[in-house]
């Protein structure tokens, strides 16, 4: 066991850093399929935006100013294409508003194409987080072991702000029944770009912690870790941010451990196999509601 | 006779799905009153109070509350002003707890809410016993007992109630209006929309019958129990 724990040590931590940065991204899937039952297909482009707008930023500005930019500007996108996208389809089907999603997705994938001309952009290198320490005899960057921190701080003081505040109340009571929600005088529209914004804030987190595991971004590196997220909050049981947190955590640990095995062809197949086997025997996830009028 | 009218619905009309659910409805309600439309399913009684609420628009017609027109404002401006609904159904929130229920329908106010939590505590103690319980897991009375409460957090001046006794054991029903009565004593106005006549007759001053979207008949309450033709249609009396 011992020899199993010291060959794979360095994946399993690569694992929990790198759930924590899918854990960031599925909170944003998850709340938002909570409050208006819609996939947002456009998260993932988000976060590439994100990714993207740290290339520009951080080349023309200090890295202390050009990280709060990243997450602001992150924010008001997700804001943005809330309220240009969906809320004007508020009382459309369901079906509309995640075609509007999907159109957004290709939208934001499209300009980044333009802005960047198609070439890669080198992702800056951000102290501290990308400096290399050694950790039980596994060498890692700092990020490795910082995201798993990070996003539990996060996870905790989300949670707390949606149980404890008047505005987290009032999100728990406009994912159970807007009419109602109006009666007690909510303006549903604003709980709904709250929970955009945070949802954004998280993942422009979640993407300055991912990025920097990697020398690049493009137009479509949005796409996998995206899709990724989107399986682990299914897996939790979408609505549920305890659940994809944890699904996050299951797919990032799993997915790395079978790269340690030297399957690394497999390791996104792994997470589509998930899907795949949660969908058949449980569809709601683990800790999914009961409702049956799921799209 | 105007001064005292602090609701006053003009030729209000309601549309539903290109179904003209109310077709043009005035009536007033008087400060202090307890007034009540009483009618069939589908007579147009719930969308009348959505239309005030400003859950629906009104196709044409208007609201006026305190001498403004309200018609065309934001539910929450609504609630702002002091109109607060218990609706059909109870539609209590099931997540959360009956003290947060609470909490919530007086989501408008910023001031502190202990004195009038603890004036909804007192007008229904089971809700206090079980406050830490999620609304989801009360039976439907205590559920109905929590929407009354709920309404009654954003301090209104006009409560309107939908169907308060809908699926309620009898004893259980005569507990809720003898309460709808006693906070009416404590100032507040009450519109109260009932398919039990007989019950909500007993309690209202004043009353309108509405048929297919149109008021055919109205007066006190007294005067409509006495009323041959509402006892046939409505209270169940044999010819």
């Amino acid at each position: 066991m011992s020899g199993f724990l010291e060959a794979n040590l360095p994946y399993i931590l690569a694992g929990i850093s790198v759930g924590g940065q899918y854990a960031l991204i599925a909170i944003g899937y998850t709340m938002v399929y909570g409050i208006l039952r819609l996939i947002n297909f456009a998260h993932g482009d988000v976060f590439m935006v994100a990714g993207l707008v740290m290339v520009y930023t951080s080349a023309s500005m200090p890295m202390v100013l050009a990280i709060p930019v990243v997450i602001l500007a992150t924010v008001i996108l997700g804001f943005a294409i809330e309220r240009v996208a969906y809320m004007p389809l508020r009382s459309a089907p369901r079906m509309s508003v995640m075609i509007s999603a999907i159109g957004v997705s290709y939208l934001l994938q499209n300009c980044a194409l333009y802005f960047t001309g198609g070439l890669p952009k080198v992702y800056p290198e951000i102290p501290l987080l990308s400096n290399s320490v050694t950790i039980f005899g596994a060498t890692t960057k700092v990020v490795t072991l910082i995201t798993p921190v990070i996003t539990l701080v996060l996870v905790i003081a989300l949670v707390t702000f949606i149980n404890k505040t008047k505005l987290g109340m009032a999100m728990r009571a406009v994912s159970k029944d807007f009419e109602t929600s109006q009666l007690m005088g909510i303006r549903i529209n604003n709980v709904i770009s709250a929970t955009f914004m945070i949802g954004c804030f998280l993942a422009a987190i979640g993407s300055l912690l991912y990025f920097s595991n990697y020398t690049s971004v493009i137009p479509t590196s949005g796409g996998m870790p995206g899709l990724k997220a989107f399986v682990a909050a299914v897996f939790g049981g979408i609505g549920s941010i305890p659940g994809a947190v944890i699904g996050a955590f299951v797919i990032g640990i799993c997915e790395n451990i079978i790269k340690g095995m030297g399957l690394t062809t497999f390791s996104d197949a792994f997470t589509f196999v998930l899907l795949i086997v949660i969908l058949l025997v449980k569809p709601t996830g683990i800790f999914g509601e009961k409702a049956t009028d799921k799209v | 006779m105007s001064s005292d009218v602090i609701l006053s619905i003009k030729d209000l009309k309601v549309n539903y799905g290109g179904i003209e659910a109310v077709k043009g409805i005035s009536f007033d309600v008087r400060q202090g009153e307890i007034v009540t439309l009483i009618g069939a399913n589908g007579a147009g009684k719930s969308s009348t109070l959505r239309a005030i609420a400003g859950i629906v628009k009104a196709a044409s017609g208007s609201v006026e509350y305190a001498g403004d027109v309200i018609t065309g404002k934001s539910p929450s401006a609504i609630v702002q002003r002091g109109i607060t609904m218990a609706p059909e159904g109870r539609k209590i929130f099931p997540d959360l707890t009956v003290e947060e229920n609470l909490k919530i329908g007086a989501y408008t106010r910023s001031d502190d809410l202990t004195a009038d939590l603890a004036w909804v505590y007192e007008l229904f103690p089971r809700l206090k016993e079980r406050s830490w319980q999620a609304g989801g897991t009360l039976s439907g009375g205590e559920q109905q007992m929590l929407a009354v409460g709920r309404a009654l957090m954003a301090k209104p001046k006009v409560m309107m109630l939908d169907e308060p006794s809908l699926g309620l054991a009898p004893l259980i029903v005569k507990n809720i209006f003898e309460i709808i009565k006693t906070i009416n004593e404590n100032g507040v106005t009450v519109l109260l929309v009932e398919q039990n006549a007989n019950m909500a007759l007993k309690v209202a001053h004043r009353a309108y019958v509405l048929e297919t979207g149109r008021i055919t008949k109205s007066g006190t309450g007294s005067e409509l129990l006495a009323d041959e033709a509402i006892k046939e249609a409505y209270l169940g009396k044999q010819k």
